[in-house]
């Protein structure tokens, strides 16, 4: 009955009028983000932190503003992957494999469609999942200490680094890049300046709005330079909208099974919405067979990949919240977003401020039924959005970033420091270096180094501490066997190429 | 190949100089066991490792673009660092109009839509800023009022 008082709780919160009105504003702006082609959630939600910011909403109407951004962008990155075969973000890539065939063959609504019901349902089991799993594993982080901690932050980058990318080395130097960097500034136990090579500028350290938007938006505009706008090609035509019971029905277990997948892949720390939707689409591939013609354009291949990318959105949410370790790139931009609100994810979270982790849930459902009430019926509004040309999209987006990262400081050496990781992304990601360690590394570095300095504390020096208790050497095993076993599967989980024109 | 041998290089040489860099932190009378040094160096040392390995073992080059895309990078670079110098004193409009021409007509080189682009997104910006985001912005430069 916890949890029935705790959802009163957060539906308190969450229905009232003015929050009710930014969780619709947030759905409706998130999904033109996502829908726009280039702009996935986590740029999406990383150029809007600052603004929002500055707004000056409380922690909890922020909140759900993001939240209700994050949830439209994963809705509205189904609109660009269909019609324009350009997926927003990574796990977005899945849904290209069958949604883009459909749309060719004149069944882009009914792709739309069916992928926006496979959104909800994905999400709103996760949200579930969220709500039963996220009690009980707080339960379990209190029983953590700085060594468990330590050996969770490494899991978190072992398993990001080696399923998330192609070369373990590349995503170990990213993770370096982020971890060095959060060292930059005042010494918080010792209060002395660290690595700013006397620059004043730097004695606050490196502000982690700051590296996101550079390495996600601003390296962005670089590729966009670098292509010219050709990406932006003409997309499909959309017909007349109709719901398609018919499909609907026929991809339900698929549906149910891919959001069981995706969450459990959300869970795991640092694996994220890529592999969700990875796995979702690669087991209901295997079960359907042969003559499920997965990749030709059948309405079960849009439903698994988006059902397992928001169930595991939801999943992340789970290990974000409870312990503090985001598991994918978006995660780690909710989590920046809660540090910037002075909210600190963790156990005591759940305890000492239940509003906040409730009015979250409630308003996660909430976000969850405005999108599907908004995507069906106005799908061809959103539609519009994507013929917005690249040369007027891409400078706003740049000019919107400036202006947020100036609204947080007012200082041009933010600015300068965003340019300049604007071009580091652009060079990393051309040579297939994963940025989202390097983000996590920001983030998450000043804790890591904190938790192994406090466990050196308790055990005065004996590095022996680090591996003493159970849980602690069960995440050493695990953030090893995650590091190394992906480069042995790596021709098993080899992942499908882009369909091509 | 030879991209991923120069990456491998420049990450080693960069990391031996945080290694080095870090070596030189002060500590103060209140160390702990592990003291302000220690993680650093492991980032460090780690990044070392890591830059070595990825000298020995490269991946195949990535497919980089022709000399002009590269100066249209560089060019976009610039205006980026000087709006960043400029956005302050000069207020909000002038820059952004400039800054948003330049980057759209690197994107698409079609002059006429870039500079409507650029007064556009620059005039429509600063409106949404200024009047729904309450956002305190300079339009032009405080010399130009008086």
């Amino acid at each position: 009955m916890d949890l029935l008082s705790n959802l009163a709780l957060g539906f308190g919160i969450a229905l009232s009028p003015f929050t009710l009105m930014l969780a619709v504003f947030g759905c409706f702006i998130g999904t033109i983000i996502g829908a726009l082609p280039g702009l996935g959630p986590s740029n999406g939600v990383a150029i809007l932190i600052p603004l929002t910011f500055s707004m000056g909403l409380d922690a909890t109407s922020a909140l759900v503003l993001m939240t209700a951004v994050y949830y439209g962008a994963m809705y509205g990155g189904r609109i660009s992957s269909i019609l324009l075969n350009i997926p927003g973000d990574e796990p977005a890539l899945m849904t290209t494999l069958d949604g883009y065939p459909m749309a060719k063959a004149g069944k882009a609504a009914d792709a739309l469609v069916i992928s926006g019901v496979a959104s909800f349902t994905g999400a709103f089991l996760a949200t579930i999942g969220l709500m039963l799993l996220a009690p009980l594993l707080a339960g379990v982080a209190f029983l953590f200490g700085p060594a468990e901690y330590f050996a969770l932050y490494l899991l978190a980058f072992a398993t990001l680094g080696g399923m998330a990318s192609n070369n373990q080395a590349k995503a170990a130097i990213a993770s370096c890049i982020g971890l060095g960097i959060a060292m930059i500034g005042v010494d918080n136990n010792s209060g002395l300046p660290r690595l700013t090579g006397g620059n004043l500028h730097l004695y606050d350290g490196v502000d982690f709005l700051v590296a996101i938007v550079g390495l996600f938006a601003i390296s962005e505009v670089f590729f966009f330079i670098e292509s010219h706008g050709k990406n932006t090609s003409i997309g499909v035509k959309l017909d007349k909208v109709r719901v398609p019971w018919a499909a609907l029905w026929e991809t339900k277990w698929t549906q149910l099974r891919a959001s069981l997948v995706g969450f459990v892949a959300g869970v795991l720390p640092g694996a994220g919405a890529s592999l969700g939707s990875f796995l979702a689409y690669m087991s209901e591939k295997s079960i359907a067979g042969e003559e499920g013609k997965f990749g030709t354009g059948v309405p079960k291949g849009v439903a698994a990949p988006e059902a397992g990318n928001n169930a595991a959105a939801g999943g992340a949410l789970v290990p974000m919240l409870t312990l503090g370790v985001p598991g994918s790139g978006t995660t780690a931009v909710l989590l920046a977003l809660l540090m910037t609100l002075n909210i600190t994810p963790g156990p005591t979270l759940f305890a000492e401020r239940p509003e906040v982790v409730w009015g979250l849930i409630a308003s996660l459902l909430i976000a969850n039924v405005v999108l599907l009430l908004m995507n069906v019926p106005m799908v061809k509004i959103f539609v519009h959005i994507l013929s917005v040309p690249a040369w007027v999209l891409l400078p706003g987006v740049t000019m919107i970033s400036f202006v947020g990262i100036y609204s947080l400081s007012g200082s041009y050496f933010d600015l300068l420091l965003m340019v300049g990781f604007g071009a580091l992304g652009y060079v990393l990601r051309k040579l297939d270096v994963p940025t989202v360690p390097i983000i996590l590394g920001i983030l998450l570095g000043g804790h890591m180094e904190d938790a192994l300095r406090r466990a050196m504390v308790l055990s005065s020096g004996d590095w022996t501490y680090l591996f003493s208790s159970n849980i602690a050497i069960g995440l050493w095993v695990i953030a090893v066997a995650g590091f190394v076993a992906p480069m042995f599967l790596r021709g098993v989980l080899k992942k499908p190429q882009r369909v091509t024109d | 190949m030879v991209s991923d041998r120069i990456f491998g290089l420049v990450v080693t040489l960069a990391a031996l100089a945080y290694v080095v860099s870090a070596t030189q932190i002060q500590t103060s009378f209140m160390a702990d066991p592990v003291g302000p040094k220690t993680f650093p160096i492991l980032v460090g040392c780690v990044a070392i490792l890591c830059g070595v390995i990825v000298m020995i073992r490269p991946d195949p080059d990535p497919d980089w673009p022709a000399m002009r895309t590269f100066a249209s990078l560089a060019v976009a670079v610039a205006v980026l660092v000087a709006y960043a110098y400029a956005l302050k004193p000069m207020g909000f409009l002038i820059p952004t109009a400039i800054a948003a021409s330049v980057l759209s007509y690197q994107i698409e080189p079609r002059p006429k839509n870039a500079v409507l682009a650029g007064f556009g997104l620059s005039i429509g910006l600063f409106l949404i800023f200024k009047f729904a985001l309450g956002l305190g912005l300079v339009a032009f430069p405080k010399g130009l009022i008086g």
